[in-house]
């Protein structure tokens, strides 16, 4: 009782900086000097139509390699944390109740569809609201569909590891060919720009974003089938 | 608009850390921690909106010329892409480390974990 009267009064304290911080909120009416930046010189340096997708790419795309980083030692320790208890290959299977004719037929269908949607998303990341880390999330939903489908499917980790790791190294060899031909790290001027919003544009962008997508969908999957693998209790 | 979605991001923090602190399931902790999670994105995006502006995407209706009078903020935007990619990384994380705790102890009640408290 006591303890619940402690959560309260701590929320209660929280909501009153909220409140303050709500009453002293006063909206923009022009960017600032940063967004500003972005907004005027994206189109001219780096031909990117989607002003986010440069921000991410290019001008912090150190931050993302960082987050790539973290994706990756995430999935390695779900991968790490959960190997012991991974169900033996010879384990005997326990026998589940049939997974249905519509979620059957329905994974069938929709699978390469969301295959496609997903590539969709980050091939085309530098023109429209998505990109790597978007798409990937969707193709690794379509594992997870799989996976409702068939829970006791095993997942190649060979495969998973493989496109993982051959996305990281031609995400990093990329970013130091931008040191060697154009102005440092991860710079997309080693292509040529092309015109704004066409699909060929904007450097290296879609290359590096795609190599993103691949390495985020991986790393989703990986997790997705660590955690499938377990055994039950 | 901007003062709703600021309001619905901070009753959705509130709501979480009620949730997680007074929740004795671990699984209801972590679901309690990503709406938590959902919250902080939702003030940060709301941030960086300014009234009857659009998108950061230069097409037809974004000329580059405008674009700085048209377009909203888009840093906050990416700062959140990048926090819901880690959300999720964590959560599967605290996931994982949740299954590890029931196989060694054989329940999901954090009060009968009881090492590490003094």
């Amino acid at each position: 009782m006591i303890r619940r009267l402690f959560v309260i009064l701590l929320l209660l304290g929280l909501a009153g900086v909220f409140s303050a911080l709500l009453a002293g909120y006063s909206p923009d009416d022009a960017l600032n000097l940063t967004a500003r930046y972005y907004a005027d010189q994206t189109a001219e340096d780096l031909g990117a139509a989607n002003i986010v997708t440069a921000i991410i790419v290019t001008y912090r795309g150190l931050d993302t390699l960082g987050e790539v980083t973290v994706l990756f030692l995430t999935a390695a320790i779900v991968g790490l944390v959960l190997a012991q208890s991974r169900r033996k290959a010879d384990a005997p299977k326990r026998a589940l109740p049939h997974s249905g004719e519509l979620l059957i037929t329905g994974t069938r269908l929709l699978v390469p569809l969301i295959l496609l949607l997903g590539v969709y998303v980050f091939v085309n990341g530098h023109l429209t609201p998505g990109g790597g880390f978007q798409g990937g999330a969707i193709l690794a939903s379509a594992l997870l569909l799989v996976l409702l489908t068939d829970p006791l499917l095993r997942v190649g980790h060979r495969l998973i590891s493989l496109v993982e790791s051959t996305a990281g190294l031609v995400f990093v060899g990329i970013g130091v060919l931008g040191i060697l031909l154009a102005g440092g790290f991860l710079d997309n001027r080693i292509l040529p720009i092309g015109e704004l919003g066409s699909l060929f544009s904007a450097g290296a962008i879609p290359i590096i974003y795609s190599f993103v997508g691949l390495k985020v969908g991986a790393e989703f999957c990986s997790m997705l089938a660590n955690l499938s693998e377990t055994e039950d209790l | 608009m901007a003062y709703i979605a600021l309001v619905t991001g901070f009753v959705l923090i509130l709501t979480g850390l009620y949730g997680v602190l007074s929740n004795r399931n671990i699984l209801r902790m972590i679901v309690a921690f990503t709406v938590a999670n959902t919250g902080v994105n939702l003030v940060m995006v709301a941030v960086g909106y300014l009234h009857g502006r659009t998108a950061p995407i230069l097409n037809e209706s974004v000329p580059v010329e405008q674009a700085a009078a048209r377009i909203i903020d888009p840093v906050p935007q990416a700062l959140v892409l990048t926090a819901i990619v880690i959300g999720v990384g964590v959560t599967a994380l605290m996931l994982a480390y949740a299954y590890r705790l029931y196989q060694t102890k054989g329940t999901l009640d954090i009060s009968k974990y009881t090492e590490l408290k003094w």
